[in-house]
């Protein structure tokens, strides 16, 4: 018996295993530091930072001044100036995602078709999307021109009044949010249309049979199925449109977000800040107030997906589940 | 499509004789009509329009803006335009800028993506879960919250209106480790991995030579989308660059806000197009990639 136990010590490693062990334990961690190092400097540090600027007056050339507690957060949240362009973000952010989703769906279901030369009309969905942000706000300026651009022709044309869409609010948020639209739609049409070729043909098939038309096929088949992509386009667009600033500042690019600030939004409320001012302090409380919107708004979004996806059709899996759960939280 | 509209619309399903479901099932597989082309045709129209009055514009002259209807017909200005373009604003240098900082950020972003991407696809390690989850956690944060202390950095770091400040915080990206992991996860198989191993090969070798060539396929589409975002970023090299070392975009923005209140549009035109063209050119040649790097599921960088 002890002689058997005495001979079952650990065989000795030579240094060529020992090296190759090594390899084969720290070599994981080796390849993932660089992303992770990297982006903790540049990435998570200015974040968690912000908080740090945000409490003391700090000037863009002084640099850090007295320390001011929470002093900054108050004169933002006290700031009408800050609220107007609250505002302003969520109605050009409403007036760009709702029409956008539901173009986006429409030009979808039209795609999920046998059309001939699918490639071809893929492309040119596609194609405002490589226009960038800033031509896109140039171009549409100028198709906005209110002194002669095409809109204000065709206006005229038709004996309409003029529209002031570079002073009055609304025409202001409605024609960035166009900006936005004409570029964003075909790219969300594509991942919706994904989602939708996701969905066997055999459903839609034996609905046809049991006398489904194609709007009910559409509103009972499609739309449950490419719920949780749909939660997921919602809550990119979020995140992406709370943070709008390139097409706001182009529209008129003398000024912060027009003449009477009434279509600066909140990025363009903090550049004010920042720049101009020279208020790193106050940058930094509206960088952080804007930080929890955005995890705020993320958070209701993250709910009523959870509450729409435990109504959803359980015995069906969604449509490249892996990648949307990830962020739609659709477990 | 056909728009005859079903007489039959009871909650339960109808009775259906033998003829009644054949016509169901012709009329299911009718070929799309002409509704659908409809709609393409104006969503094509819809896309294509800003872009080619923009190129009508750019090639005639400012005042013709005011034309109604809008021109559609392309004039003879487009050089002379082009030129007041680059009389302007230094957009040569633009074009050259833009390709570095992009070309520089793809290639870190790629590299860097897949290999970390191939380690939490491929590789067993302690920690594994929670730090894919922290990846995909970091996701949703807007890194552009931090602007306020990383444009202190680069001032710290004298590195204000170089090249460098736009390059260094694109180094990596959390969306490109988490499109590579996915893309790899499904596509080499372990046994792949594990042949390599017995054949002694060290992990960087098995990296080297069995998962970079699988990955390759996904490394283009990333490569793509991260030149694009980069290609059309503003507000940092906007923060960053000055007038001398411009982007395209921040050339661009500059010639808009060149004229005051009363720009010439033509001119402003002519350099939007040749902003877009090199993307143009590039969506010419891999659009097809582009789509479906969309369709599977990609997300916005």
């Amino acid at each position: 018996m002890s002689t058997l136990q005495a001979g079952r010590s650990a065989p000795q490693l030579t240094f060529r295993q020992k090296l190759s062990n090594f390899d084969y334990k720290a070599s994981p961690y080796f390849y993932i530091s660089p992303f992770f190092i990297m982006f903790a400097v540049l990435g998570l540090f200015p974040i968690i930072y912000t908080v740090n600027v945000s409490l003391y007056d700090w000037h863009l050339l002084k640099g850090q001044g007295d320390f001011v507690g929470l002093k900054n957060f108050e004169l933002t949240l006290n700031d009408p100036m800050f609220w107007n362009a609250f505002f302003n973000t969520f109605s050009i952010f409403l007036l760009s995602a709702v029409p956008q989703l539901i173009m986006a769906t429409i030009i979808a279901a039209v795609l999920d078709q046998a059309i001939r030369a699918s490639t071809f009309w893929r492309m040119t969905v596609l194609l405002p999307y490589i226009a960038a942000p800033v031509a896109v706000a140039v171009i549409f300026t100028q198709i906005f021109n209110q002194h002669g651009g095409p809109i204000a022709g065709a206006l005229e044309a038709l004996d309409l009044p003029e529209i002031r869409w570079g002073f009055d609010p609304f025409p202001s948020h409605l024609a960035i949010a166009t900006m936005v639209n004409w570029r964003w739609t075909g790219y969300n049409a594509l991942i919706l249309l994904a989602a939708m070729q996701a969905i066997p043909r055999d459903v839609y098939e034996s609905a046809a049979l049991d006398g489904a038309g194609r709007v009910r096929r559409f509103r009972s088949i499609t739309i449950p199925m490419i719920r949780p992509t749909m939660i997921f386009v919602v809550i990119t667009s979020t995140i992406g449109g709370l943070q709008i600033f390139t097409e706001p500042t182009l529209f008129d690019p003398a000024s912060y977000g027009g003449a009477n600030r009434q279509f600066q939004t909140i990025v363009l409320y903090l550049y004010e800040m920042a720049f101009p001012r020279r208020d790193f302090g106050r940058a930094a409380a509206t960088a952080w107030i804007l930080f929890l919107i955005v995890i705020l708004v993320g958070l209701v979004n993250y709910a009523l997906s959870r509450m729409i996806a435990t109504q959803d059709i359980k015995n069906v899996r969604p449509p490249k589940a892996s990648s949307h759960r990830a962020i739609g939280g659709s477990k | 499509m056909t728009t005859t509209i079903n007489p039959t619309r009871r909650a339960t399903v109808p009775p259906a004789d033998d003829r009644e479901l054949k016509k169901r099932k012709a009329r299911f597989y009718d070929k799309p009509g002409w509704l659908t082309y409809g709609l393409l045709g104006a969503f094509f129209l819809g896309s294509v329009f800003p872009l080619w009055w923009s190129f009508v514009m750019g090639s005639r002259q400012a005042s013709d803006i005011n034309l109604v209807p809008p021109a559609v017909i392309p004039g003879p200005n487009f050089l002379t335009n082009l030129v007041k373009v680059f009389e302007t604003v230094d957009f040569a240098k633009a074009l050259l800028n833009s390709v570095i900082i992009s070309g520089a950020i793809t290639v870190s972003v790629v590299f860097f993506s897949t290999l970390a991407g191939y380690a939490f696809a491929k590789l067993t390690f302690k920690g594994r879960n929670p730090l894919m989850i922290a990846v995909i956690a970091t996701m949703a944060i807007p890194t552009q919250l931090g602007i306020i202390p990383l444009f202190m950095m680069v001032s710290e770091l004298k590195l204000t209106n170089t090249l460098g400040a736009v390059i260094i915080p694109g180094l990596v990206s959390a969306f490109g480790v988490f499109f590579m992991r996915q893309y790899l996860v499904d596509t080499i198989p372990d046994e792949l991995i594990e042949a390599a191993r017995m054949d002694g090969a060290s992990m960087w070798g098995t990296f080297w030579h069995v998962a970079l060539p699988s990955a390759r396929p996904a490394m283009a589409v990333l490569a793509l989308f991260i030149f694009m975002g980069t290609w059309t970023d503003f507000l940092w090299p906007l923060l960053v660059l000055g007038p001398r070392n411009p982007s395209v975009q921040t050339a661009l923005a500059a010639l808009s806000a060149s004229g005051g209140h009363t720009p010439d549009h033509s001119m402003v035109l002519a350099g939007a197009i040749i902003s877009i063209i090199p993307l143009l050119i590039l969506f010419l040649i891999a659009g097809k990639q582009l789509i479906a790097g969309i369709m599977s599921g990609a997300v916005k960088g």
